[in-house]
């Protein structure tokens, strides 16, 4: 799989997560330097065995919460049959050759890929491993190794036993196969099972070390300032009471805004919070949101690049029986995952070192080198947990890294730096979800059936003037803005979608589900209408429109769990969604209310996920429900708002506001015993959420939810 | 300026800035960093401590008015309903990003030390200042009602 000089230079460089002494049955993320350090056995860059009888598998994915350690080690386990008990995970360094996502050609971690991407290359590491091991017990015992048999970490031939510690060296001295055979899904013992997960522990007791817990000696807290609207740049700053602050120990210009450097973090943000700027806002951004929604407005009216077409539309909707049209608003969202964004970097010699919770390790790692003049073999990356991402941990811009590097150059260099942002720089610091207009016309005929659908989206680009442009724009059309509504997933044979790119300073980013956290809502809501013109029930109506089988099995399912057309509790009413991202298909039902204050109370969600081969069901429901709270909580509440003169009006918790455990529905989850190849579940949970609620919620009301978030009331 | 507490059982000194928010002193000069910075104005409890058994928000909590009281971080919740709430939460995975569960846990132990059978209103009201952004929710409610119960392998 790997030549063994790369494998000697990965022994040397792994990199280790977490800390946590082993318990029974439980893999744990391992100590640093302790147990399982030393191991002889490393057939491949994934997986190695020491002579204590543990099993390291080496995590090339971040860790911000959506499981992958837990789910990468399970498939290479699985394969080895370990003993999940003598498994550890460790994070993998930044090296492309070894670690690159097959799916971007680099190291990264996105677009719901990890298990759909790691699914051959983590069970083939494992089923390598096993092989060996069980070619080292043979030559051991003299036995052919078809008379071995391996069961959780032994390996036995007849009378004879050998734990794979205790073979860890033999199997060192082997090559590893050309083409290991791998199990069929009946011989499976982890896979598909609610394996625990290997860092539930460390992450219940405060031990889980994160970026913002790492401390160097003589390291520097710095905080930065940046401009109060997008575009704009420093132009002259007073430090006197910065630096009169005790503990604050400089303040420097950087080309991102003003960075004040402290003894500990508070001293750097008071520090902040005295720092006197003229800024220079000619370039600026100085549109408010609502210029920005007109201007996006304006384009969607237009029919824009075309992005996809099915029959004539236009034709088909001028002799429709009758057509309705709507217009859908999406705000502005900031990712806000818990720990914001930060760094430590430090020059130890000529070897750069970084501590950070890295989305795309190398690239990111790499950006923080050259602006530092470092070559990328002296650079090292310590991976650390995130808390936290949703999409955020990573740019097309590399901007993080690069401030990162800036805030740590302009210090001179001389101690660590460890460069933290306040929620305040994580709300107002830009790159968003951005905002988008939808412009729906849709028709329907004599017999109720949906002959027409004309559909435009105009919004901003995060891919345009990026390196990613190539990839993601084509004909004027960003894929990104417009997944989820080139197929709608429904038969309607008249069908176009056109977009446009809507230019501005604002920063914006992939957001937990991309072009799905809107298009999902505009086709699932408005065809909803569609529907209700004709009196159609909502899911029988959708089941007589799909042909996809697995979307109709996720659809059934959740319907059956709902007892949908059954009794419903009195002031309630249900919505349903079904949608497809990342190739996994989700289908929810929403029951809601009015609550007191005017807003959806939504009391029950279920949901039916057909993902593939779903290798741990424990974690896929974990994600179906945080994708649910994560979409429902912006969905009704949050909003960054560009007031006038372009500044952004939310600054902390206090006014974007977050869902809270009082506002979280009882989830239900059916995962479809599925075995077609696995594909991800960190994001598809979230697309159909928000508009299973607004179909609920106009079945109870009569009201459409035209512009989110809910709590706007200002709905048709 | 000097300010004395007890922290996890033991009495330390901070000399500093007695404005200094707990939160900092804990994170940047005590060395205990299970407390976690999330906002810095009391909306998150990401950095909930107990102050006296009560819950408490570290980040605008200035380490003056502390002198003399004890306060419990993550790291020294000790006890039987400490131990079965970590346990609880470790037996059902609740933790996805990890970055808020030492405040979700602090706040959890203090209910349950207060309400040891607590409805489904009472953990509502009791949690409803630690954000989640990862929604693990339905989860934690989970969690402290089995804690409750004893329910915890």
């Amino acid at each position: 799989m790997n030549a063994p000089a790369s494998r000697r230079a990965f022994l040397k460089s792994g990199l280790v997560l977490g800390v946590m002494l082993p318990m029974g049955g439980r893999a744990l993320a391992r100590a640093p330097g302790a147990e399982g350090a030393a191991a002889p056995f490393a057939p491949n860059a994934f997986v190695r065995v020491s002579p204590d009888n543990l099993v390291t598998i080496v995590i090339k994915n971040i860790e911000f919460g959506q499981g992958p350690a837990t789910g990468l080690a399970t498939l290479a386990a699985d394969e080895m049959d370990a003993d999940w008990g003598q498994v550890r995970v460790e994070m993998a360094p930044a090296n492309d050759k070894l670690y690159a996502n097959p799916a971007f050609g680099t190291m990264g971690t996105g677009g719901s890929t990890a298990i759909k991407t790691a699914y051959m290359q983590m069970r083939t590491a494992g089923a390598s491993a096993r092989a060996m091991l069980v070619q080292a017990a043979a030559k051991r015992w003299s036995v052919p190794a078809s008379a071995v048999t391996v069961s959780k970490g032994m390996v036995t031939s007849g009378t004879r036993k050998a734990s794979f510690g205790e073979l860890a060296e033999d199997a060192a001295r082997l090559t590893p196969p050309e083409q290991p055979v791998l199990k069929t899904p009946d011989q499976w013992t982890l896979i598909g099972t609610d394996v625990p997960k290997v860092d539930s522990a460390i992450k219940s007791d405060g031990s889980a070390m994160f970026t913002m817990d790492i401390s160097r000696p003589g390291m520097v807290h710095s905080a930065i300032l940046h401009p109060p609207a997008f575009g704009g740049k420093v132009k002259h700053v007073v430090d006197t009471a910065a630096l009169a602050v005790p503990g604050v120990l400089a303040v420097k210009q950087v080309p991102q805004g003003v960075a004040v450097y402290a003894k500990d973090g508070f001293a750097a943000m008071r520090g902040r919070a005295a720092l006197e700027v003229d800024w220079d806002l000619t370039a600026a951004e100085t549109r408010s949101s609502d210029q920005l929604f007109a201007v996006c407005a304006r384009a969607a009216a237009q029919p824009g690049a075309e992005a996809a077409r099915t029959g004539d539309a236009a034709a088909a909707m001028a002799g429709a029986t009758r057509t309705i049209e709507a217009s859908y608003y999406f705000p502005y969202l900031a990712h806000a995952p818990m720990e914001p964004l930060d760094a430590v970097v430090e020059m130890q010699g000529d070897a750069l070192h970084v501590w950070m919770g890295a989305q795309m390790q190398s690239a990111q790692l790499h950006t923080i080198a050259k602006m530092l003049g470092v070559p990328p073999e002296k650079a090292v990356l310590h991976q650390q947990y995130a808390g936290g991402s949703f999409g955020r941990r990573v740019e097309p811009t590399m901007a993080f890294p690069a401030e990162a590097a800036a805030v740590f150059k302009a210090y001179g260099g001389k101690a660590p730096v460890k460069h933290v942002w306040s929620r305040e720089n994580d709300l107002t610091g830009g790159y968003y979800r951005p905002i988008m207009v939808h412009r729906l016309k849709g028709g329907i005929d004599a017999a109720g059936n949906i002959v027409a659908w004309d559909q435009v989206i105009a919004g901003q680009s995060f891919a345009k003037g990026t390196g990613f442009e190539s990839q993601m724009i084509q004909n004027g059309v960003d894929h990104t803005m417009v997944e989820g509504a080139t197929e709608t997933g429904y038969t309607i044979p008249n069908h176009r979608l056109g977009a446009h790119i809507i230019d501005s300073p604002v920063t914006t980013l992939w957001w937990r589900s991309v072009g799905s956290t809107h298009t999902a809502y505009a086709v699932e809501t408005f065809l909803d209408e569609l529907l209700a013109l004709s009196g159609k029930d909502p899911v029988a109506a959708r089941l007589a429109m799909i042909e996809d089988e697995r979307r109709t099995g996720v659809l059934k399912r959740v319907a059956e769990m709902a007892d949908w057309g059954g009794k419903v509790p009195k002031g309630r009413a249900r919505g349903v969604a079904v949608h497809k991202s990342f190739d996994t298909y989700v289908a929810q039902i929403a029951e809601v209310s009015r609550g007191a204050d005017g807003l959806p109370r939504v009391h029950r969600m279920w949901c039916a996920v057909d993902c593939g081969v779903p290798v741990n069901p424990n974690i896929i429901r974990a994600q179906m429900e945080g994708g649910i709270g994560y979409a429902l909580g912006h969905a009704l509440y949050a909003e960054l708002v560009l007031g006038e003169g372009g500044e952004v009006m939310q600054k902390n918790f206090d006014t974007y506001r977050s869902l809270r455990i009082n506002e979280m529905p009882e989830v239900e989850v059916a995962v479809i015993d599925s075995r077609a190849d696995p594909t991800g579940v960190g994001e598809p949970g979230v697309p159909p959420a928000a508009p299973a609620v607004a179909n609920a919620w106009r079945a109870l009301t009569g009201k459409s939810v035209r512009r989110l978030p809910f709590i706007h009331g200002d709905n048709a | 300026m000097t300010t004395v507490f007890s922290l996890n059982e033991q009495p330390v000194r901070f000399e500093g800035d007695p404005d200094t928010p707990l939160l900092w002193v804990l994170r940047d000069h005590l060395g205990l960093t299970g407390t976690k910075y999330g906002c810095g104005v009391a909306q998150c409890g990401a950095c909930t401590v107990h102050l006296d058994g009560k819950t408490r928000r570290s980040c605008v909590t200035p380490v003056a008015t502390v002198a003399g009281r004890n306060i419990t971080t993550i790291e020294g919740l000790k006890g039987d309903t400490a131990e079965a709430v970590k346990a609880a939460w470790v037996a059902i995975d609740v933790p996805q990003c990890g970055f808020c569960q030492s405040g979700q846990v602090m706040s959890a132990v203090a209910l349950l030390n207060e309400v040891p059978r607590p409805s489904d209103d009472d953990i509502d009201h009791a949690m409803a200042g630690n954000i989640c952004r990862c929604a693990t929710y339905v989860r934690i409610r989970q969690a402290i009602k089995n804690a409750a119960k004893g329910d915890v392998a």
